[in-house]
C-alpha cells in the first residue's frame, strides 16, 4: 500500500490534543460555575456529552468510509472505516462509564433505564461489538471488507431508529422517576462545553490517526514478510 | 418485470425446498409452543397480562431466529450461490425471494402460534396482529440479509443472533407497543418506518454481501 | 479475452497465487495444470469473476451472464429434480427456448430418463453430468471448468470430450485438470502452476 499523505502531521495533532484537553480540564474544574441543582458532580456532564457526540461522529465517519469503500473498492477506506468504528466503540464505552458514574453520584443508581442516551449507547455497543465479531470471523480480503462496510451502514441507520424506539418505549416500559439533566446553558457553561467538545474531537482524531498508522505499518510488515 | 419474475422463480424454489425437506417449519412450530409453556412457568402468579404480551414478542423473535438460521444453508452447503451470483439477474432478487419465503414460513408458524397463545394466556387485539404482520416483514428482511452474511463466516450459527438482536430491538419496541399501549397506531407507524428504511437498505446493499466482484 | 498481470490472491496470511501472467484470446482452449493446492481452483474462480484479486490486475472481457462456471461442487439443489434445477437456472440466465434446450442437454448427457428425480438420488457421476448441463445451458462465451472429468465414468467422459471438441472452435475455454493427457490434443495454451 502506498503511504498516505495527510495535511496535518501527527505530532502537531498530538500537541494540539494535549493543549486542548488540558484547557478543557482547567475550565471544567476551575472556571465553570457550580450547577445550582447538582453541584460539583455535575461537571462530568461536560465530558459525558462531548464523548457521546464524538462517538456519534466516529460512527458517522465509519459509515462514510464504508460507503466510499463500497463505491470505490479502495482497501484503504476499509481500514479507515474499521478504525473509525473502533474509536466509536471506545468512546461509546466511555459514555456508558461516565453516564453510569454520573447516575450513581446523582441518584444512587448505577444504571438508569430512563436515560435515553445511555440506553441508546447500550444498544449501539451491542451492535458494534457484533461488528467486531463479524470482522474477526472472516478472513481478510474483499469479502470481509464488504461485510464490514455494509454492517457499518446498518449501524448508522440504526442510531436514529433506536433512539426513536427508546423514546416511544417509554410509555409502556416501567417509567423511571430519575433522569439526568444537563445544566442550563449560558456564558461560561457554554464556553466550557465548546472547549471540551473541541478537545475531545481533536483527541479522537489523533487516536484515529495513531491507530491507522499502527495498522498500516502492521499491514506493510505482513506484506513484506510474505513477499 | 423480469426482476419480479426472477424473485418469483427463486421464492418458488425456496418454498419447494422446504416442502420437500420439511424440517424448518415443524421445528419452528414446536419451538414456539414449547416456548409458551416455558413462559407459563417463568411468569410468577401475580404477573400482569401485559407481561405475557411482552413475552409473545420474545417468542416471535427467537422462533424467527431459528428459521433464519436455516435460510441460506442450501445455498452455502453446495455453494449454489456461485451459480446464482453469476446470473445476469439483479442479486438483490436473491435476498428478496429468500425474505419472502422466510416470511411465508414465519407467518405459517404464527397462524398456529397466535391461537395457541390466546388459548394459554389471553386474547389478542387487532393491533397486535397488525403489529405481528408488520414486524414479520422487518424481521424477515433484516434477518435473511444478515443470514446471508453469517453463513459465509467461520462462526456461522453463533453469529446470526449476535448480529440480529440489536437490530431487532426496535421491532420488539414497536410490537410490544402495538400490543400493550393505549394508542397502538404510533407503534404500527414506527414498525412500518423500520420496514421501509431497512428494507431499502437491504435491497440496495445485498449485492455486496453475496458477491465479491460487482 | 482474459488478461492478467502479476495476479495474486491471498486468503488472510495464506498466499495461494502469486505473480501470474496470463493472456487468453477469444476462441482459445487453455489448460491449467498443477498439483493439489497450487491454486488452480482459485485462479479459475478469479477468471470466472467470482472473486477479486488481492494483487495485480485481471481483466475478463466477458459480462458475467456469458460465463459458464463448473466448480468442484455441482452447484445444484439436491432436493430439486434435474428439470427444476435447470428451469431455475434457465430463467435466471435468460435462456431462450428454455424447454427445448433443457430437453436437448438432458438427452445428450443421458439424464432424460431421470429428469424428474431429485438430485440427491443421483450418483456422483450423474450429478456431474447435470452440472455440465447447467454450465452449457445458457451457451456461454467463456467456459471455466474446474476438473470437469471428476467422477465421470467412461461414457460420461467420452460425452464430455466430444462436447469439448465441439465447443473448442466456437467458444473460449479455460479448463483445469489433473490428467492433461486427455485434452492435450485440444489445448492451444498451457499454464502450469507450481
Amino acid at each position: 500500500m502506498t503511504p498516505v499523505r495527510y495535511r496535518i502531521p501527527l505530532p502537531a495533532l498530538a500537541a494540539a490534543s494535549l493543549v486542548l484537553v488540558s484547557l478543557a480540564l482547567a475550565l471544567v474544574f476551575f472556571v465553570a460555575p457550580n450547577d445550582v441543582n447538582q453541584g460539583f458532580s455535575q461537571r462530568i456532564f461536560y465530558f459525558h456529552v462531548s464523548i457521546a457526540f464524538t462517538a456519534y461522529a466516529c460512527f458517522a465517519v465509519g459509515a462514510w468510509k464504508a460507503l466510499r469503500y463500497l463505491w470505490k473498492g479502495d482497501p484503504r477506506s476499509d481500514l479507515e472505516s474499521y478504525v473509525a468504528v473502533h474509536q466509536g466503540v471506545i468512546f461509546g464505552t466511555a459514555v456508558l462509564l461516565t453516564g453510569s458514574i454520573w447516575a450513581k453520584i446523582s441518584w444512587g443508581h448505577w444504571w438508569l433505564w430512563g436515560e435515553d442516551e445511555l440506553v441508546l449507547f447500550l444498544v449501539l455497543f451491542l451492535f458494534y461489538c457484533a461488528y467486531f465479531m463479524l470482522r474477526f470471523s472472516v478472513d481478510p480480503g474483499p469479502q470481509r471488507a464488504n461485510f464490514s462496510a455494509v454492517y457499518a451502514l446498518f449501524g448508522v441507520v440504526l442510531i436514529p431508529v433506536s433512539f426513536l424506539a427508546i423514546r416511544i418505549a417509554k410509555s409502556f416500559v416501567h417509567p423511571q422517576v430519575f433522569t439526568l439533566h444537563g445544566p442550563n446553558f449560558g456564558g461560561w457553561i457554554l464556553a466550557t462545553y465548546c472547549v471540551a467538545q473541541a478537545a475531545l474531537l481533536v483527541f479522537a482524531y489523533t487516536l484515529y490517526r495513531v491507530e491507522l498508522a499502527g495498522k498500516r505499518l502492521d499491514l506493510r510488515l505482513r506484506e513484506l514478510r510474505l513477499a | 418485470m423480469t426482476y419480479f419474475g426472477d424473485v418469483g422463480a427463486l421464492a418458488r424454489k425456496d418454498l419447494l425446498l422446504e416442502l420437500r425437506a420439511r424440517d424448518t417449519l415443524p421445528a419452528m412450530l414446536l419451538f414456539v409452543v414449547a416456548t409458551f409453556v416455558v413462559f407459563h412457568f417463568s411468569l410468577p402468579s401475580h404477573s400482569s397480562q401485559l407481561a405475557a404480551s411482552g413475552l409473545l414478542w420474545v417468542a416471535i423473535i427467537f422462533t424467527a431466529l431459528l428459521g433464519l438460521g436455516r435460510a441460506f444453508v442450501p445455498e452455502r452447503e453446495q455453494r449454489v450461490l456461485d451459480g446464482l451470483v453469476l446470473a445476469p439477474c439483479d442479486r438483490s432478487a436473491i435476498w428478496l425471494a429468500k425474505a419472502i419465503a422466510t416470511l411465508a414460513f414465519l407467518v405459517a408458524a404464527e397462524v398456529v402460534a397466535l391461537p395457541v397463545f390466546a388459548l394459554f394466556f389471553h386474547g389478542l387485539s387487532g393491533a397486535t396482529v397488525a403489529g405481528v404482520v408488520l414486524a414479520d416483514v422487518g424481521i424477515c428482511a433484516v434477518g435473511t440479509f444478515l443470514g446471508a452474511m453469517a453463513v459465509a463466516t467461520r462462526a456461522r450459527d453463533l453469529l446470526l443472533p449476535l448480529l440480529f438482536l440489536p437490530l431487532a430491538i426496535p421491532i420488539v419496541v414497536g410490537g410490544v407497543g402495538a400490543s400493550v399501549a393505549a394508542a397502538p397506531s404510533r407503534y404500527l407507524g414506527f414498525l412500518a418506518l423500520y420496514d421501509v428504511l431497512f428494507g431499502v437498505l437491504c435491497w440496495a446493499t445485498f449485492e455486496y454481501v453475496v458477491a465479491e466482484a460487482q | 479475452m482474459i488478461r492478467a498481470r502479476k495476479l495474486g490472491k491471498r486468503f488472510g496470511e495464506k498466499r495461494v497465487l502469486r505473480g501470474i501472467d496470463l493472456e487468453i484470446a477469444a476462441g482459445a482452449f487453455a489448460v491449467v495444470t498443477g498439483p493439489n493446492g497450487s491454486g488452480k481452483t482459485t485462479l479459475l474462480r478469479l477468471c470466472a469473476r467470482l472473486a477479486l484479486p488481492t494483487e495485480g490486475e485481471l481483466d475478463v472481457g466477458v459480462p458475467r451472464g456469458r460465463i459458464g462456471y463448473l466448480a468442484h461442487e455441482p452447484l445444484v439443489y439436491r432436493e430439486l429434480s434435474a428439470v427444476e434445477n435447470l428451469e431455475l437456472y434457465g430463467r435466471l440466465y435468460r435462456v431462450q427456448e428454455r424447454r427445448e434446450r433443457i430437453g436437448m442437454l438432458l438427452e445428450r448427457f443421458g439424464l432424460w430418463d431421470v429428469r424428474h428425480d431429485r438430485v440427491l438420488t443421483y450418483s456422483r457421476g450423474m450429478t456431474q453430468r447435470l452440472a455440465l448441463c447447467r454450465v452449457l445451458l445458457h451457451d456461454p462465451e467463456l467456459l471455466v471448468l474446474d476438473e470437469p472429468h471428476t467422477a465421470l465414468d467412461a461414457d460420461g467422459a467420452a460425452l464430455l470430450d466430444a462436447q469439448l471438441a465441439e465447443l473448442r472452435s466456437e467458444r473460449t475455454l479455460l479448463v483445469s485438470t489433473h490428467d492433461p493427457a486427455r485434452i492435450e490434443s485440444l489445448a492451444t495454451e498451457r499454464l502450469a502452476l507450481a
